[in-house]
C-alpha cells in the first residue's frame, strides 16, 4: 500500500545510500547575452524598469510576428559543440502551449523533437581529480517567461491577492541542456551535481556567451532525482528540484533529495513525481506541482518561423572560432603556474583565473600574481561588495605595482595605499608614488631623527633591546612608521636602533 | 451619387496626376457615399473620415506646390483605400469583428498599412469580417453581417465581405483583404469584383492577425483586374519582420494586367473543381468564359487533380489547429476585453477562461476546440501529420498540372450569394463555399477571381490560378478574361450594381 509520502522522515545520506542508488539527470537553462530577445529587437537587459524592454511581439500583440536572432543560433552551436553534441543540419522551432500569464503568446517557441544540438557528452572533474562522464541528450533553444510577482500572501500564487508581471525577460534567448540519466556516481551524486553544474556555467562563461551569474539566473539548474534499489536496473520515480540558483545548492538539493526518497521508500511509500521548491534557508525541498509524464502540450511546428538551416562550412568556422575547454585550460595552467591544487582552487573559485593569467601575461611571477589578485584586490573588492574581477584594476596596474614593491620603492603597506588611491581614480601607481610622496625613506637623515626621536620616547623599550630581546624593536617600529607616515622601511630601522646601540645587526 | 466614385483606381490616379480632380474632393466623395449607404450596406465597422481627408489634403498640397515631392508621389497616393479589420492600424481600432478586441487599439501598423502611409493613400476605415476571419459570409462578425449591394437581403461572401461589399457598392474603388482559404476571392466572386490571394510570402504578413499563419496571406480588392494589380504592387515586396517573407523584389503587376493577349496561353480546367456541388448557373457562366477565352486564342487543357478531393479536410485541419493556436493569447492579460467570473473565487484561470467564453463568438469557438482536439497527444499524426502529407500532395497536383498548363483555372465559389441566415446553422455547407479556394493556400500559390457575368442578376465568380511568383500570370489571364466579358457584355459586372442609394 502506498502511504503518504510527505510526513516520512529523510533517512540520514549514509542510510540512504546503503539500500539506494541515486539517478539523477539535469536541465540547465542558459539565458544568452545577445544584444536582442530571441525572436524580437527588443533589448535583452537585466535589471530595468518593468515592461520597458518590451515591443509587440515580446507582449504577444495581434498580429505581431517573431523572427529569428541569429546571434542566438550562433551561441546555440558553439555550446553544442563545447557539449560535444552532434549539430543539426535542419531543425525547426515549436510552439509549446500552455495557458499562463508570464508567458505572453500563451505558447513558448520552443524546440520540440528537432534540437539544434544532440548526443554530446562532458567529462566532468571531481575534486579529487575523479572524472565523470556525463551524457548530454539535447540541447536547445527557447525564449524565457516573462517574472510573476505575486502581492500579499506568502510570495507564491496560492494566497496572494493580486499578481505583477514584468514581460523583460519575455523573449530571452535561453538554451536548455539537458543530460542523460546519470547513473554510477553513488554517494558522489552530490558533488557530481555540483561538479557538472560548475563545468557547464564555466563553458558558456568561457564561450562568452552568457553573463553565467547563477544568482541573477542567468543559469538556472533543475535537478532530477530518483533512487533505485542497489542491484536493481530500473529507476524509480523521480522529483525535479526547479530553478536552484547557485552550485552549492544544486550540490545541497540532490543531497536532500536522496534522504527524502530514501525515507519515503523506506517507510513504505511511494515518491510522487513533482517539482520541488528549493528552500536556502532550511537546505530542504518543498512540494510544488505534479508533473505528468502525459502533460500535453499540443506541440506543432512553428509557421511563423521558417526551418534553421546549418552548412557543414558554419559549424566548422565556429568550431575553429572555440576557446580550450575550460577543465584543459584550467589543466595547463596549474602546471605552468606551478600552483598547489588548494591554491589553484580557491583561485577557480574566486573567479580569478583570466586575470592572473593576463598578470603573468604581463610580466609578473605567477606567485606574485596570486598574491596580489587573491590578497590585497580580493580585500579591497570585498570592502566593496564587489567582485576582485570586476574591481577597475587592470593586470598591467598590478604588474607595476609589484615592480614597485620589488625595486624596494614601496613597502607592502603602501602598495595598498597606492592600490586604493588607483580605484579612486588617481592614476597609474608609480604616478601616485610620485605625485603623494609615497616613496620608501631611505634617508638616513630624516629616518634616524625618527628612530632617535622614538628610542627617546621609549626607554623602557631601549632597555630591553639592550638587554638582548630584540624582538622588542618592533615596539619601537610603530612610532617610528608614524612619524614617517608609514613610508619608513622596517629592516633600516632595525638596522638604526641596532647601530645606535652599538649593536650588531 | 458623385460621378467620381465609380471611376476605376487607375483612372481615379490619372485625374489626379493631371490635376483635375483634387483627392480631398474624391475622398469627401467616399464619405460622402458611405454615409449613404453603409448604414445599409455595413460593410465599414470604424470610418477614418478626420485622417483620411488629412491625408487627402497632403496629396494636394505637395502636388499643388510641384517640384521633386509632386514627382516623388506614388502613382496611387490620394486614391482612397479600406482596410479590412484583421489588419492592425495605429490610431484607429483594430476589432477583428470579435467583442474580444473591441476598442482595442493597436500600438503599431502592419506593414502594409506602413507602406499605404508612405504612398499616401487616404484609408476610409476598416472593413467588416467574419470574427477572426473565419467564415465565408461575414454573418460571424460580432458587430453584424454586411449586406451584398446586389441584393441587401444576401450574403456579401466571406470573411472579407465588407471589403468587397465596400469595392462593389462604390464606398471605396480600393481595399485590403487576408485569404486563409478565399477570403479575399469568394467575396470577390459573389460582389461582381476582383480580388487577389498573392503568393504566400510575396506580402508581408505582419500587422494581420493571425488565423492559420502558413495559409494566411494579404491581398488587394478591386472592382478591375488593374486596379487589383496596382495595390498589389504597392503592398508587396520583402518584409525583415516577417520570416516567411520572400527575399525577391515584386516584378511589376500593372503591366502584366494591361496585357490581355492569350492567343497560345495554356489554360487548364481543374476536373475536380466542377460538377457536383456546383449551381448549375455557375458552370453555365463558367463554360461561357471557357468559350471566351478559346475563340481568344487560348489553349484549354484539362488537368487533373486527384487529391484535391481531400483538400477541405486536410485544410480544416490544418486551419483550425493553427488557429487553435493563434487565438490562446487572447486571454485578457494584456489587451482587449477582460471578463471576471460570475462566482468567486476570481483566479487568472478562471478570469481566461470568462474572457473567452465571453469574448468569443461560435465559429470561433468551434475551431478552437477543432483545431485543440487535432493537436492532441495521440491525435496529433492522425490529424495534422495527415492533414501535412495531403498538402504536399495537393502541392505535387498543381506542379504536375502546370506541367501542362501556364495558368489553370476554375469557378471561385460554387455557388453566387446566398441569402443571410441560409447556412449559419450548417458549418458544413458553409465551409463547402470554399471547396475551389482553398488548395491555392494549402499549397502557396497565386489565385485571383475576376467576374464571369451574371446569374439571375447575381454576380459569379472565375478564378485563375498560378504557380508560386507567378503573381503576373494571374493578372494576365484574368485581364484577358475581363476584356473578353466587357467586350461581350458592352459593359462591366461593377458597372450594373443595382443603384442602392438610400439617402441623401
Amino acid at each position: 500500500m502506498s502511504q503518504s509520502t510527505t510526513d516520512a522522515a529523510p533517512l540520514s545520506f549514509e542510510a540512504a545510500l546503503e539500500t539506494y542508488e541515486p539517478v539523477m539527470g539535469f536541465e540547465i537553462h542558459v539565458e544568452l547575452n545577445t544584444a536582442t530577445k530571441m525572436f524580437s529587437s527588443a533589448p535583452n537587459a537585466f535589471g530595468d524598469d518593468p515592461n520597458t524592454n518590451v515591443n509587440e511581439v515580446d507582449l504577444g500583440m495581434p498580429g505581431a510576428l517573431p523572427v529569428l536572432n541569429g546571434a542566438a543560433v550562433e551561441s546555440a552551436i558553439k555550446l553544442g559543440l563545447a557539449l560535444n553534441c552532434q549539430i543539426a543540419s535542419f531543425c525547426r522551432f515549436a510552439r509549446k502551449q500552455y495557458f499562463y500569464p508570464d508567458t505572453p503568446k500563451n505558447w513558448q517557441t520552443s524546440q520540440y523533437d528537432e534540437p539544434i544540438a544532440f548526443d554530446g557528452h562532458l567529462d566532468v572533474e571531481l575534486d579529487d581529480g575523479e572524472v565523470f562522464r556525463i551524457e548530454i541528450e539535447r540541447a536547445h533553444m527557447e525564449e524565457d517567461a516573462g517574472k510573476l510577482t505575486h502581492a500579499g500572501g506568502t510570495g507564491r500564487i496560492q494566497g496572494s491577492e493580486y499578481s505583477l508581471v514584468d514581460y523583460n525577460r519575455a523573449g530571452v534567448p535561453l538554451i536548455e541542456i539537458v543530460t542523460k540519466p546519470i547513473t554510477g556516481a553513488g554517494a558522489r551524486a552530490p558533488e557530481l551535481a555540483r561538479a557538472y553544474a560548475t563545468a557547464v556555467r564555466d563553458i558558456v562563461k568561457g564561450l562568452n556567451i552568457s553573463e553565467a551569474r547563477m544568482e541573477r539566473g542567468n543559469v538556472r539548474c533543475d535537478a532530477n532525482v530518483s533512487l533505485m534499489p542497489k542491484g536493481s536496473a530500473t529507476f524509480g520515480t523521480r522529483s525535479e528540484t526547479k530553478n536552484v540558483n547557485s552550485l552549492r545548492a544544486v550540490e545541497h538539493a540532490v543531497h536532500y533529495e536522496i534522504r527524502r526518497h530514501a525515507g519515503v521508500l523506506s517507510a513504505g511509500g511511494s515518491v510522487v513525481q513533482e517539482t520541488r521548491h528549493w528552500k536556502e534557508d532550511s537546505r530542504t525541498t518543498s512540494s510544488g506541482r505534479p508533473k505528468s509524464d502525459a502533460d500535453d502540450y499540443r506541440y506543432f511546428p512553428e509557421p511563423d518561423l521558417v526551418p534553421i538551416s546549418v552548412t557543414a562550412d558554419w559549424v566548422e568556422q565556429l568550431r575553429a572560432q572555440l576557446p580550450e575547454p575550460p577543465a584543459e585550460r584550467r589543466r595547463r595552467l596549474r602546471e605552468a603556474w606551478g600552483f598547489s591544487e588548494a591554491e589553484f582552487r580557491d583561485v577557480v573559485a574566486a573567479g580569478l583565473i583570466d586575470q592572473i593569467e593576463e598578470t603573468v601575461a604581463h610580466g609578473a611571477a605567477p606567485a606574485a600574481a596570486r598574491k596580489w589578485w587573491m590578497g590585497e584586490i580580493s580585500r579591497l573588492a570585498k570592502t566593496r561588495d564587489a567582485d576582485p574581477a570586476a574591481l577597475d584594476v587592470q593586470p598591467a596596474t598590478v604588474v607595476e605595482l609589484n615592480q614597485l614593491v620589488e625595486q624596494g620603492r614601496i613597502n607592502d603597506k603602501i602598495a595598498r595605499q597606492v592600490l586604493e588611491h588607483h580605484l579612486a581614480g588617481e592614476g597609474a601607481p608609480s604616478h601616485i608614488v610620485t605625485v603623494r610622496g609615497l616613496e620608501v625613506v631611505s634617508d638616513d637623515g630624516a629616518l634616524t631623527a625618527a628612530v632617535e626621536k622614538a628610542m627617546a620616547e621609549n626607554p623602557d623599550v631601549v632597555e630591553k633591546v639592550q638587554g638582548g630581546k630584540l624582538k622588542a624593536i618592533g615596539a619601537l617600529i610603530g612610532p617610528v612608521m608614524k612619524e614617517t607616515q608609514g613610508q619608513a622601511d622596517a629592516a633600516k630601522v632595525k638596522e638604526i636602533v641596532l647601530e645606535k646601540l652599538g649593536m650588531t645587526p | 451619387m458623385s460621378d467620381l466614385i465609380t471611376l476605376t483606381a487607375a483612372q481615379m490616379a490619372a485625374k489626379l496626376a493631371a490635376g483635375e480632380i483634387s483627392s480631398v474632393e474624391l475622398t469627401q466623395a467616399h464619405l460622402d457615399r458611405i454615409a449613404a449607404v453603409d448604414g445599409e450596406i455595413n460593410a465599414f465597422l470604424h470610418v477614418n473620415a478626420d485622417e483620411a481627408l488629412e491625408t487627402a489634403a497632403e496629396v494636394d498640397r505637395l502636388r499643388a506646390a510641384g517640384g521633386a515631392q509632386a514627382d516623388a508621389l506614388h502613382p496611387l497616393a490620394g486614391v482612397p483605400v479600406a482596410v479590412k479589420d484583421l489588419i492592425v492600424t495605429r490610431g484607429q481600432p483594430t476589432t477583428s469583428g470579435s467583442k474580444m478586441l473591441e476598442g482595442w487599439m493597436s500600438p503599431y501598423d502592419a506593414t502594409v498599412v506602413t507602406k499605404i502611409r508612405q504612398a499616401k493613400l487616404p484609408i476610409l476605415g476598416k472593413t467588416n469580417l467574419d470574427e477572426f476571419a473565419m467564415g465565408s459570409s461575414t454573418e460571424h462578425s460580432a458587430y453584424g453581417p454586411t449586406r451584398n449591394p446586389w441584393d441587401t437581403s444576401r450574403i456579401p461572401g466571406g470573411s472579407g465581405g465588407g471589403s468587397a461589399a465596400a469595392v462593389a457598392a462604390f464606398e471605396a474603388p480600393l481595399a485590403l483583404g487576408t485569404d486563409t482559404g478565399g477570403s479575399i476571392r469568394q467575396p470577390a466572386a459573389v460582389t461582381g469584383t476582383v480580388g487577389t490571394k498573392p503568393t504566400y510570402g510575396s506580402v508581408s504578413r505582419y500587422g494581420a492577425i493571425a488565423m492559420a499563419s502558413s495559409l494566411d496571406q494579404i491581398g488587394p480588392a478591386a472592382r478591375t483586374v488593374e486596379d487589383a494589380a496596382l495595390l498589389h504592387e504597392l503592398i508587396a515586396g520583402h518584409d525583415p519582420k516577417d520570416s516567411t517573407s520572400l527575399p525577391e523584389p515584386v516584378p511589376g503587376f500593372g503591366t502584366a494586367a494591361g496585357n490581355h493577349e492569350v492567343a497560345g496561353m495554356r489554360i487548364g480546367v481543374i476536373k475536380q473543381l466542377q460538377g457536383t456541388g456546383y449551381q448549375d448557373a455557375v458552370l453555365a457562366r463558367f463554360q461561357e468564359s471557357l468559350e471566351l477565352l478559346r475563340s481568344a486564342g487560348a489553349q484549354i487543357v484539362e488537368v487533373d487533380c486527384p487529391s484535391f478531393e481531400y483538400a477541405l479536410g486536410a485544410y480544416y485541419l490544418i486551419m483550425s489547429s493553427e488557429a487553435s493556436s493563434n487565438m490562446a493569447r487572447f486571454d485578457g492579460v494584456r489587451y482587449g476585453q477582460r471578463v471576471l467570473p460570475d462566482q468567486p473565487p476570481v483566479t487568472i484561470e478562471r478570469v481566461m477562461g470568462a474572457t473567452r467564453a465571453a469574448g468569443f463568438g461560435e465559429e470561433v469557438k468551434r475551431r478552437i476546440i477543432l483545431g485543440t482536439y487535432a493537436l492532441s497527444a495521440g491525435y496529433y499524426d492522425a490529424y495534422y501529420g495527415s492533414a501535412q502529407k495531403i498538402r504536399t500532395l495537393i502541392q505535387r497536383d498543381f506542379e504536375a498540372a502546370f506541367a501542362s498548363a501556364d495558368v489553370l483555372i476554375s469557378p471561385t465559389s460554387p455557388t453566387v450569394a446566398f441569402p443571410l441566415g441560409e447556412k449559419l446553422q450548417d458549418p458544413m455547407a458553409m465551409y463547402l463555399n470554399d471547396i475551389a479556394t482553398i488548395p491555392a493556400n494549402l499549397a502557396g500559390i497565386p489565385a485571383i477571381s475576376v467576374p464571369g457575368g451574371l446569374a439571375e442578376g447575381l454576380p459569379v465568380g472565375v478564378q485563375f490560378l498560378a504557380p508560386a511568383r507567378g503573381d503576373a500570370e494571374v493578372y494576365h489571364a484574368g485581364r484577358a478574361l475581363e476584356k473578353l466579358l466587357n467586350d461581350d457584355a458592352g459593359t462591366p459586372v461593377w458597372a450594373q450594381v443595382p443603384d442602392m442609394e438610400v439617402a441623401k
